[in-house]
């Protein structure tokens, strides 16, 4: 679960690791008031979850109170588009006013879970300010990585690792010390997947600020952070994959025209590939979980036909634990409950299938059998193409 | 033969008496299973059907020579059942449970490091060795006894796929083992094919990826270098967007790395035959393993 920039330094400012003077608006009268209390010049920065914002114009430094009002007005309400946004763009409803800050160097701070060592890393770089993936890329030597065991924590050689790999100034050890501790800390307590910070600064004043903050939260462990849960914002959310997640569906909108309905996610990652290969594209992942019920079925059918793009379905059952009948039932109820305006190919497998395709096909649904899965992906791409 | 489980394996089921694990344990022992205990926490003295049932592992291992634990309980406290069942001394831990936070599975993953005990998931359907011992939730009919395919995947409905096309082609499995779809697992794709390697009845391979991480790239390297049977593989994802969790928590293309491209590739380069078209799986195995 990603949470905004300004929530992000409240738990920094928690964990004593400094950040600008700042405060939140969601209106140009507002904004106003808050640079006028910290003191030109001041950043406003636009609040959403995208990375990318600084190119996407969300990002303004303003020098004179005209150009405070100016940015305020411009991006309150403005719908940014980066490259992490997609086409579509985020409206941006809320901004943080920060105090100018006299930057004398820019670091890239990051941690994350590695999953091949099950290991904590730490990567630095004093490439700051910068993509760090292009960065990475580039000139990889610039980058520091350091893996710490769970079980053991930071040490503080790990720190002098990161701290002598950045060629820091010998009076900044022990500030930046003490900050990576308290973020890798903050990591750890909140059970984030991600934290980064970039640029971490170094000001002209010798002082280390996060003049940045993202934050990702392990979504399976939300449950034991309830001020991280009320950092929720709905409104970052795909109001239909929100829609589907209220009935435990997993959905996420692709932009194809072939809606898909699956059990089991790496099943319905195999035939989104499938429906792809016959030449056509998909319009969704739809998951309906390795248990799916007839109520789950009918909210399925519900959530596909929901994007008008959809010009043919294309469900792919496998039965196991769950018959075939009994699922072939829900097809069949959710179908009549359900105004079906497009064809539906059923590819079913496993467990009692006979019947099941029997309960199909006497059924008097416009529903078109598939003998496998081959088959059904290219029934389905016909229909559309 | 088999690896890591056959009809010897004493099975203990941890949160028995829920429904999930209820419902389980019924289906695990009309196939075959030999499940010797269950675990509910205050339940202990009661009988799950014919089944024992205990407070804690350590009793219910001690009084049934239990040698394996299935885990059904809820994923709060799914790291500690695990742990309870390592240092209860359990030869093979198999977690079916899906949601485990990954902070719980980095301190377990190097936890059980320092003991012997295997663990299989969290987030997996489990493992069969089948006419033999299923541990998990797979349908046990679609399978064939007698080998001579080993199976390792990520996935859960997508391995019954594979192993339906096997069984439909002639193929019988020696094990099918789900090692799980989150990031942090702990039996892996290598640890797998190590033992079928040693194993003398499985003669060949498939093994199921996804996207995400680099296990896949990891295990294509290893076989490479080590491994003397044929292997055919399938990697899942190839259509799925950047940047967005494909249902399990591990499938997720961030930062350019684990993309499906990079990991067909790595297969390809290791000599492994892959199967770009799921529908012929079944048949590509039949002429790749002849």
């Amino acid at each position: 679960m990603k949470i905004h920039e300004y929530q992000a330094k409240e738990l920094f400012r928690k964990y004593k690791v400094p950040t600008p003077q700042g405060g939140v608006a969601e209106d140009v009268a507002n904004v106003e008031q808050i640079a006028t209390e910290l003191g030109l010049p001041v950043a406003v920065k636009a609040q959403i979850h995208a990375g990318g914002r600084g190119k996407g114009g969300g990002v303004r430094l303003a020098r004179t109170p005209e150009e405070v009002t100016a940015a305020a007005g411009d991006i309150l309400g403005m719908t940014l588009v980066t490259k992490q946004t997609g086409p579509s763009g985020q409206l941006v409803r809320k901004v943080l006013i920060e105090k100018g800050v006299s930057i004398k160097k820019e670091l890239y701070l990051s941690i994350i879970p590695d999953r091949e060592t099950a290991s904590i890393a730490i990567v630095t770089s004093q490439d700051g300010g910068m993509d760090i993936e292009e960065v990475a890329a580039s000139t990889p030597e610039r980058i520091i990585k350091v893996s710490i065991n769970p079980l053991i924590g930071i040490q503080g050689y790990h720190l002098r690792e990161v701290m002598f790999g950045l060629e820091l100034e010998k009076d900044l050890m022990k500030p930046f010390g003490q900050i990576l501790r308290s973020l890798y800390n903050l990591f750890v307590d909140y059970d984030c997947s991600m934290v980064e910070i970039n640029p971490l600064i170094i000001t002209e004043d010798n002082e280390i600020i996060a003049l940045d903050a993202k934050m990702d939260i392990d979504s399976n462990a939300v449950y034991r952070h309830p001020d991280v849960k009320e950092m929720h914002d709905p409104f970052e959310d795909d109001p239909t994959e929100a829609e589907a997640a209220k009935f435990n569906l997993n959905y996420i909108k692709l932009d194809g025209n072939v809606g898909n309905m699956v059990n089991g996610a790496g099943l319905a990652m195999a035939t989104m590939d499938i429906i792809k290969q016959a030449g056509a594209n998909p319009a969704n992942f739809l998951d309906v979980g390795g248990g799916a019920s007839a109520e789950m079925v009918e909210n399925g059918f519900r959530i596909i036909l929901s994007d008008e793009n959809v010009k043919g379905i294309l469900i792919n059952i496998f039965g196991g634990i769950l018959r075939c009948d009994v699922l072939a039932q829900g097809v069949v109820q959710a179908a009549q409950k359900v105004e079906l305006n497009v064809p539906v190919v059923v590819r079913m497998e496993g467990t009692n299938v006979e019947e099941g395709r029997r309960i199909l096909a006497e059924s008097g649904l416009n529903l078109i059998n598939a003998t496998n899965l081959a088959d059904a992906a290219n029934k389905v791409a016909e229909i559309v193409a | 033969m088999s690896i890591f489980i056959d009809s010897t394996t004493r099975v203990l089921v941890q949160g028995i008496t829920g429904k999930e694990g209820q419902f389980h344990t019924r289906q695990c022992i009309e196939y075959g299973t030999n499940v010797v205990a269950g675990v509910t926490p205050g339940k202990g003295g009661q009988m799950m059907d014919d089944v024992p049932v205990f407070n804690t592992v350590a009793e219910g291992r001690r009084a049934t020579g239990a040698n394996a634990s299935m885990i059904f309980v809820p994923p709060p406290f799914a790291a500690d059942a695990i742990l309870e069942a390592a240092d209860a001394g359990m030869e093979l831990i198999v977690c079916i449970t899906e949601g485990v936070p990954v902070m719980d599975m980095l301190k377990v993953k190097n936890y059980l490091a320092q003991t012997n005990s295997r663990l299989i998931g969290p987030n997996c359907p489990g493992i069969i060795t089948p006419g033999q011992c299923k541990i998990g939730i797979m349908p046990g009919a679609i399978h064939t006894a007698g080998g001579p395919v080993g199976v390792v995947s990520r996935s859960g409905t997508l391995t019954y796929e594979v192993v339906h096309q096997l069984t439909e082609v002639g193929l019988g499995q020696t094990t099918c083992v789900g090692i799980g779809g989150d990031p942090v697992n702990g039996t892996g794709f290598i640890d797998c094919l190590e033992e079928f390697n040693k194993d003398q009845e499985t003669t060949a391979v498939v093994m199921v990826g996804e996207i995400g991480g680099s296990a896949e790239e990891d295990a294509s390297a290893w076989i490479k270098a080590n491994m003397n049977k044929p292997v055919v593989g399938f990697i899942a994802g190839l259509t799925a967007p950047p940047g967005r969790r494909m249902g399990h928590a591990g499938a997720i293309v961030s930062g350019g790395k684990g993309t499906a491209e990079a990991k067909i590739a790595a297969m390809e380069e290791s000599g492994i035959y892959v199967c770009k078209d799921l529908g012929h799986l079944g048949r590509l195995c039949k002429e790749a393993f002849s």
